[in-house]
């Protein structure tokens, strides 16, 4: 590790003349910054995406796991009786932390958002439903479902299980894909570069074999050469990277709670993350110049 | 400093050089002259690790060439000042940077370099052309820029590759006049020309030695010159 950071801090440490041994290179250097930027610009929203997947996946799991419900549709006359046996037998199963009926305004409040805000629930045969709350051990869930079959004709019990785990599956591979996308961008941004340093080497054979002449070391003539495409790559990250940044911020609320369309951004202290994105593609930069200078040097001379 | 012995160069179509055994101890003069073609800037390529030969064995400050690594030879480079018959230079970059470049890359203080550069821009009659760039400066300022930058981190050895093939004949006895002083001073010097003229001159005011390469072979001239 030691051994990196001295190369990392030799390469932009000694004499800043070493810089001026190459000559500028026009329009080239923008192409470079403009293509750094473009990189992190789309890094930015990989890294968003991937955190919103990221925090829908953790409340999916933090709001589902250890709830259950158990439905009653029975007949009106016995729906209480019903509720009452079922939740005697939810209480004394081991693994249940606790039990309830929910009122008829929190089965209306369920309802809302498909039937609208003034329905008239109680003269719908809808449903009771008993809100189940499992202990960090769980209970046996084929176990209650036969008891409940033997006790409670009425009662049927939805653990959650059978439609929770594919949307935390797929908002997991979400957030695997955001991350292999800020990879497959890192590789693109130092395969970019390796392009950019081999046509500066290769077009500047005359000043290397000048410079070797005089006694120049390999690190000397590539540190030029990795200063300048680190920094111009840095400074279109850094652009790029305030421009995605700006144009998440001008995005719809990213609240907590929001649906994933609008969750989409940064939340707290998230908002860090991007800076790193400009420092990772300086440093890709910066190992993608140093190493195809030194291998161009060696051929060159 | 530098010795070759028994060295044979291949450009892949058959030896150019063959058999050639050479040494330069400390200040001593050499003349290598030869017709075009002949290979005597590969001989000097050789000398300054810029070749390697294909057989027998070159010595540079008592280090087999051959299993020097590119950082020894770099910095054996800054023993050996070089001066190519085509001058080449940092067309973006002003004369007294180009000057500069040995004590630059070697990381020589600012200090100890401008007056170092100071000096020897004076020395070659250079001061009011510190400014230009190269692609500005005559063929005679060029070679003198060549010589200035070759030897201002004091080198051991020159090794000068047609010094005065592109300048008239008053500017080669001032630049031959040059080497001479730093012969004097204790430098090895090896000049490559054809211009036996100025091999006459020269050994006038010092005590040269003329190899010849002939059928791809050294042999000592001063006889017949």
């Amino acid at each position: 590790m030691k051994r990196w950071l001295d190369i990392l801090k030799a390469g932009f440490s000694g004499d800043p003349q070493s810089d001026r041994v190459v000559p500028p290179t026009g329009y080239s250097a923008w192409l470079i910054v403009f293509t750094s930027g473009a990189m992190a610009f789309l890094a930015v929203f990989a890294l968003a995406l991937s955190l919103a997947a990221g925090r829908l996946a953790d409340r999916w799991g933090a709001e589902l796991a250890r709830t259950s419900t158990v439905r009653i549709s029975a007949p009106e006359s016995q729906v209480a009786a019903q509720t009452k046996a079922a939740i005697n037998v939810l209480t004394t199963t081991p693994g249940i932390a606790s039990a309830r009926a929910l009122t008829q305004d929190e089965q209306a409040a369920l309802l809302e958002p498909w039937l609208g805000a003034d329905l008239p629930i109680g003269s719908l045969p809808i449903p009771q439903l008993i809100e189940v709350v499992e202990t960090d051990r769980g209970y046996d869930a084929e176990g209650l479902r036969l008891r409940l079959s033997a006790e409670v004709p009425g009662a049927f019990l939805d653990d959650h299980t059978r439609w929770r785990r594919p949307l935390i599956s797929a908002a997991d591979r979400l957030r695997s894909l955001g991350l292999f996308s800020i990879l497959l961008i890192g590789l693109a941004t130092g395969a970019m570069v390796t392009l950019a340093a081999n046509a500066a080497l290769a077009a500047n054979a005359q000043i290397i074999r000048v410079m070797r002449l005089v006694g120049a070391r390999d690190v000397y003539i590539a540190r030029a050469f990795v200063r300048r495409f680190t920094m111009r790559t840095l400074a279109g990250a850094a652009i790029g990277t305030i421009g995605a940044m700006v144009a998440i911020a001008l995005l719809p609320t990213a609240s907590a709670n929001g649906g994933f369309l609008t969750g989409l951004g940064f939340v707290g202290a998230h908002w860090l993350w991007p800076l790193l994105i400009p420092i990772l593609a300086a440093v890709a930069a910066f190992w993608a110049t140093r190493t195809a200078a030194l291998r161009t040097l060696k051929r060159l001379t | 400093m530098i010795e070759l012995r028994d060295v044979a160069y291949n450009y892949g179509g058959g030896d150019l050089l063959s058999e050639i055994t050479l040494k330069l101890p400390p200040a001593s003069f050499h003349f290598l002259t030869g017709p075009s073609g002949a290979g005597k800037s590969t001989l000097l390529k050789l000398c300054y690790g810029e070749l390697l030969a294909s057989a027998g064995s070159v010595r540079i400050f008592d280090q087999e060439a051959s299993e020097m690594d590119r950082d020894a030879v770099a910095l054996a480079r800054r023993r050996i000042g070089v001066v190519h018959q085509d001058c080449q230079f940092l067309d973006h970059l002003p004369l007294v940077e180009n000057v500069g470049l040995p004590l630059t890359v070697s990381g020589r203080d600012a200090a100890s370099k401008a007056e170092n550069l100071q000096d020897l821009l004076s020395w070659v009659g250079l001061t009011d052309r510190a400014r230009a760039l190269p692609p500005s400066l005559s063929g005679g300022e060029r070679q003198r820029a060549a010589l200035a930058r070759a030897i201002i981190t004091s080198p051991d050895v020159i090794l000068a590759d047609e010094p005065t093939g592109n300048v008239d004949w008053e500017m080669s006895l001032r630049l031959l006049s040059l080497l001479v002083e730093l012969n004097k001073m204790g430098k090895t010097i090896l000049i490559a020309t054809h211009d036996l003229n100025l091999i006459r001159s020269a050994k006038s005011q010092v005590n040269a030695r003329v190899l010849r390469i002939k059928n791809r072979r050294l042999q000592l001239a001063g006889a017949d010159l």
